[in-house]
């Protein structure tokens, strides 16, 4: 390519319905290149919508996506040349080994038979998968398979990357290794598009990120940025008595934050998030010397939740993250 | 909208060549992964022994074929039955495929996506010869006594295949709208079975009430099992149910693979 595009990943006004279902509903963006983008959201949010689209998997019904300058539905194979995938399904067949299965990606992109087994090697290697490159993937735990999708989708040195929930349902060892392995992809220098439901995850691997809601951008920035926003702890307060919630609502009021503390009159409890664990003395200070009685107390790491509260004034619609988490697993 | 394009618009097209080695790719892995699958061999072997043997010595002995003997007027039929049934593994596998995210992953890929259907109907084509000939030998192990020369009987081997080959793209098209495993085997059977039983695979059209004979006798299983009976046992003409079996095969083709391509496409 003669001039390098300006920007990688350049989505204007993205709007895609599925019948009444509305997932994208005038969606912009632009990733920089050689950066991490992370787009935040719950399931439902149109993450995986999108990422189909920019993969030339799925037509926009509206607005326009391009791929380091080339439309992904006009130049869709020019597109095709440029982006490595790899999903929350680990997308790879089960009876072949490993080795078997980055070979044929290697062959598809036309590399020769030797040149094939070479990248192949050298992908596999990378993922730490070289001691169980001629087992078959039937044997492969969850991180292995999700590593092993990673290494196909890099075997044609792709200058993007779309990485659709790379982590859910992973352990949090096979977690980890996995961020490993973007984190190398930054410093390479590979745009990178990560789509995920942890705040952690974004947070560690991206320079920038999106909260996705509702198929638009809710809010974009620097992960301080949004960790400013909310702050980067949260407490978790629950009264004794649920009466006592509203004052002890206004008592912290000015503790907290994001826009002010979340009270959830069923369960009595409030959540608000602080700079710093150390206030959650002062919290406990004020509530005794107003008489309000607790029956717990938890510092927490701010979830997604958090966020789209801070951002929205609202919590995220998709809630029981978790049970989805296993059915991906 | 119209930001500034660093690039004019690229239109990449694939040369014959690149189609051809990556539809091979395709068909090595499907290859790959079917002789892998422990349930391929049952499949296979012991499917076809249960079904020649339950048709040659259960209904066999009912059922009159004039001066034919049964097995002799069996085999062509339950051959071709069997080459149909390996057909339907197209659309199954493909949902399969779609399942887990590997069609996607391909139609990610800067390659022909032609060549996901086709790599993939090459290697069933493949696999259903392997099933094609084990029937054969069945067959001959329970005496079935081929009376043609061997080109017929070739021929007629030709003739079957080249129509499971079609069947595969119909069950691809099949596979590719219907997506999830199940619907496709359930609406595999719903069009696979009337047109094997109600044809001139097991018993005579003779035998059969007026509209279903009607149906029978324009079935292209019919005129496939007859051209292949021809051929094989010398029972009846060859030249004309095989004209109209390539017929139908042309006119089949024409329809299903756009509609298969177009499918995954949208897949």
């Amino acid at each position: 390519m003669a001039d390098p595009a300006p920007v990688a990943i350049e989505v204007r006004g993205l709007k895609r319905s599925f019948g009444e279902v509305v997932a994208l509903d005038g969606l912009d963006l632009d990733v920089e290149p050689g950066t991490v983008f992370g787009l935040l959201g719950p399931n439902g949010a149109g993450k995986t919508t999108l990422v189909r689209i920019l993969a030339t998997l799925l037509a926009p019904s509206a607005g326009c996506a391009r791929v380091l300058g080339h439309d992904v539905v006009e130049e869709a194979f020019a597109v095709r040349r440029r982006i490595g995938l790899a999903g929350q399904f680990a997308a790879v067949d089960v009876e072949l080994t490993g080795r078997e299965n980055v070979e044929m990606i290697a062959r598809l992109y036309r590399l020769r038979a030797a040149d094939a087994r070479r990248r192949a090697h050298e992908v596999l290697e990378r993922f730490a998968l070289g001691d169980a490159a001629d087992r078959r993937v039937s044997t492969y735990s969850g991180g292995m398979r999700r590593r092993l999708d990673l290494a196909a989708g890099l075997i044609g040195r792709p200058p993007v990357v779309l990485l659709d929930e790379p982590t859910t349902g992973l352990d949090p060892r096979s977690r980890q290794e996995l961020w490993n392995s973007v984190a190398e992809l930054r410093r390479e220098g590979t745009t990178v598009l990560l789509t995920t439901q942890y705040l952690d995850e974004a947070d560690r691997l991206a320079q920038r990120i999106a909260v996705v809601d509702h198929g638009r951008i809710a809010a974009a920035g620097q992960p301080g940025d949004l960790k400013a926003a909310i702050g980067g702890t949260v407490l978790s307060i629950r009264m004794a008595d649920r009466a006592d919630l509203t004052d002890a609502g206004a008592a912290l009021a000015d503790l907290c934050q994001g826009e002010r503390p979340q009270l959830d009159a069923a369960g009595g409890q409030i959540r608000l998030g602080v700079a710093d664990p150390a206030i959650s003395a002062d919290a406990l200070r004020r509530l005794d010397e107003r008489g309000l009685a607790i029956a717990a107390l938890e510092v927490q790491q701010p979830s997604l939740d958090d966020v789209f509260m801070a951002l929205t004034g609202r919590p995220a619609e998709q809630e029981p993250a978790g049970e989805r988490l296993e059915e991906a697993a | 909208m119209s930001s500034a394009r660093a690039v004019a618009p690229v239109h990449e097209h694939l040369t014959l060549a690149a189609s051809i080695s990556d539809s091979r790719v395709m068909a090595a892995r499907q290859l790959r992964k079917v002789l892998r699958r422990p349930m391929y061999v049952v499949y296979l072997f012991v499917q076809p022994v249960i079904l020649v043997l339950l048709f040659r010595y259960v209904f066999g002995g009912a059922i009159n074929t004039g001066r034919v003997s049964y097995v002799d007027y069996l085999m062509p039929g339950i051959i071709v039955m069997t080459a149909i049934f390996g057909s339907l593994t197209t659309g199954l596998g493909l949902t399969e495929d779609m399942a887990s995210g590997v069609v996607d992953r391909f139609r990610s890929l800067p390659i022909a996506r032609s060549a996901v259907l086709v790599g993939r109907t090459t290697a069933d084509l493949a696999t259903n010869f392997l099933s094609v000939c084990v029937m054969l030998l069945i067959g001959f192990a329970v005496g079935f006594s081929v009376t043609q020369p061997p080109y017929e009987v070739a021929l007629a081997l030709a003739l079957i295949l080249a129509f499971a080959f079609v069947f595969s793209w119909i069950s691809a098209f099949v596979g590719l709208s219907v997506r999830n495993p199940e619907t496709a085997q359930s609406v595999g059977f719903i069009w696979v079975f009337p047109l094997v039983f109600a044809s001139s695979a097991f018993v005579p059209t003779a035998t059969m009430p007026g509209a279903v004979r009607d149906f029978a006798e324009i079935n292209p299983v019919t005129l496939v099992v007859g051209a292949s009976r021809a051929l094989m046992i010398g029972h009846g003409e060859a030249l004309g149910p095989a004209l109209g079996t390539i017929a139908w095969l042309a006119g089949l083709m024409l329809i299903f693979a756009p509609l298969s391509l177009r499918a995954l496409r949208h897949a």
